[in-house]
């Protein structure tokens, strides 16, 4: 790890001056990514600003009906807030399949949207990488990439957003608000993060000199008819090989609304509105839910390792959609798969 | 890193606390409260609170496993709740309380979980077990977890390698009966 000045910063204005004062400047609330990060040498700030204290602490209803989430709640405190257990509980739940109990008491809210890609390659300093070192080569393509993606890869990057906490927001349709020099702006949900494109070593389309200060849920939350299922290589503790979130409204036996997005597969959490116009107006059944499978995954590309994500990505989607229409949502302790 | 795979070898080669001093020349003051007692340290920001008690208060009953927030190994409690000591900086915690496994046992007397963990022989090279305690001491202060199956998942960041896994339960179990 470098040397680094630290320091803190006492409100949000406070914070966006400091980080205006220095380009390589990082904030630090968590650190669960960035001080890993900063042990390997990928993350080398000269300065660390603590962004701790700042007031962005609280739960709040908006006046539509919705949740404001604010950028410091920790991971764990949102998925066992009250509001969210009762009325997003696929965002619980989501919360609750990632990292470990330790980890989500340190994780932010803020902090969960901007962690970087686990590939390995992008962790090893001493090999290739487009998103570390922009035009260095992909050295997961062709390399050890099972983890990696297979929709909207690049021949730049096939590396994966880690985020089951994403997954969730993206299928919630959710709004992260942030600050910066030139105001407040919000970006939705599925403009946030990118895919990689020429230009992988742009995650998001967030702004290095702006914070981010909450993530607003809008009202309808999908309480009834949801499920969040995430597999891996071990029952706990593991990134998702591929994980779904799922929400649907039904009218009888037959789907209103569908929404769904995917972790595991891509470089940013995935939704596919063609996929999910597949099941508008269907009967919630099982062939319904095969076609949508079929739209979602033409254009799934694996390579030499991760083939295999395909057929799983598309059991996986069945399965979750039926989870959801039955009511019966995947337990996050019980690991079952019903 | 990448997909859990803890790797007990590496450790940074710059870790501040491998090194005679500091010399940043831009070391913070701290105060914060471990195990009871008051300390007001100058750290180089770059020390983890898993290096400010092991390095500076030479409490190594707290164990740097990984290193990177994969094992638990480092599991302490600040402000109550359980946390990777290995991945936050000391500087950050002006004010805070830590506990780590030695300030756990009471006037001499073992801590219910210690106790347990005695009880059910729920190690064995023992490396991993200070992280288990403490992790342990923090869910059943959460109280999320009731059933076997619900304590296992809630500690599932901690790893054993030599699989005491079902003994562990068993001490966690006894203990939370009786807390």
């Amino acid at each position: 790890m470098i040397e680094f000045q630290y320091s803190r910063a006492t409100d949000v204005a406070d914070a966006l001056r400091q980080i205006a004062d220095n380009p390589s400047a990082k904030f630090v609330a968590g650190g669960t990514n960035l001080i890993d990060l900063m042990k390997m040498d990928v993350e080398r700030p000269t300065k660390v600003i603590d962004i701790t204290r700042l007031p962005l602490k609280q739960v709040e209803d908006t006046s539509d009906g919705g949740l404001r989430i604010g950028a410091l709640v920790r991971n764990s405190d949102l998925a066992y807030h009250a509001p969210i257990e009762q009325r997003y509980p696929v965002l619980a739940s989501a919360i609750l399949a990632g990292a470990s109990q330790q980890l989500r008491n340190m994780a932010t809210t803020g902090g969960n949207l901007l962690q970087r890609t686990r590939c390995h390659y992008f962790y090893d300093t001493s090999t290739p990488c487009n998103k570390r070192a922009p035009g260095s080569g992909c050295s997961a393509i062709g390399g050890h990439n099972r983890m990696h993606a297979i929709l909207g890869t690049s021949d730049a990057c096939i590396a994966v957003h880690p985020s089951d906490m994403c997954v969730a927001l993206a299928m919630l349709e959710a709004k992260v608000h942030v600050t910066g020099a030139s105001g407040d702006r919000s970006i939705v949900f599925a403009d946030f993060h990118r895919l990689p494109g020429d230009t992988p070593q742009r995650d998001t389309n967030f702004d290095a000199g702006e914070i981010i200060t909450a993530v607003e849920l809008p009202p309808k939350g999908f309480a009834r008819n949801y499920s969040y299922l995430k597999v891996r290589d071990r029952l706990s503790y593991a990134f998702a090989l591929v994980s779904v979130a799922v929400g649907l409204e039904l009218d009888g036996d037959t789907i209103k609304e569908a929404r769904f997005a995917l972790g595991g597969v891509a470089h940013k959490p995935w939704r596919d509105p063609r996929a999910e116009a597949a099941l508008h107006g269907q009967p919630a059944n099982a062939a319904t839910f095969a076609r949508a499978a079929d739209v979602l995954l033409r254009e799934a590309r694996g390579y030499e390792h991760n083939t295999f994500k395909i057929d799983l990505a598309r059991r996986c989607l069945v399965r979750a959609l039926t989870q959801a229409a039955r009511g019966t949502p995947q337990s996050q302790s019980s690991k079952k798969i019903a | 890193m990448a997909d859990g795979r803890a790797d007990p070898s590496f450790h940074s080669p710059n870790d501040p606390t491998r090194h005679a001093s500091g010399s940043t020349g831009a070391e913070i003051s701290v105060s914060l409260k471990v195990n009871g007692t008051l300390h007001a340290l100058t750290l180089d920001p770059r020390t983890t609170v898993l290096d400010l008690v092991r390095e500076h208060l030479d409490l190594t009953g707290t164990k740097k496993g990984c290193d990177q927030g994969q094992c638990g190994a480092c599991t302490v409690l600040i402000d109550g709740r359980r946390v990777n000591s290995c991945l936050t900086f000391a500087v950050m915690y002006e004010g805070a309380e830590i506990t780590t496994i030695e300030g756990l046992a009471i006037t001499g007397a073992l801590h219910p979980l210690q106790q347990a963990f005695i009880d059910h022989d729920a190690f064995q090279c023992g490396y991993c077990t200070p992280g288990q305690i403490c992790s342990a001491a923090g869910l059943i202060a959460e109280g999320r977890a009731k059933t076997a199956e619900e304590i296992r998942e809630l500690m599932s960041g901690n790893i054993c390698r030599c699989g005491a896994y079902t003994n562990i339960i068993a001490a966690i179990q006894q203990a939370m009966a009786r807390s």
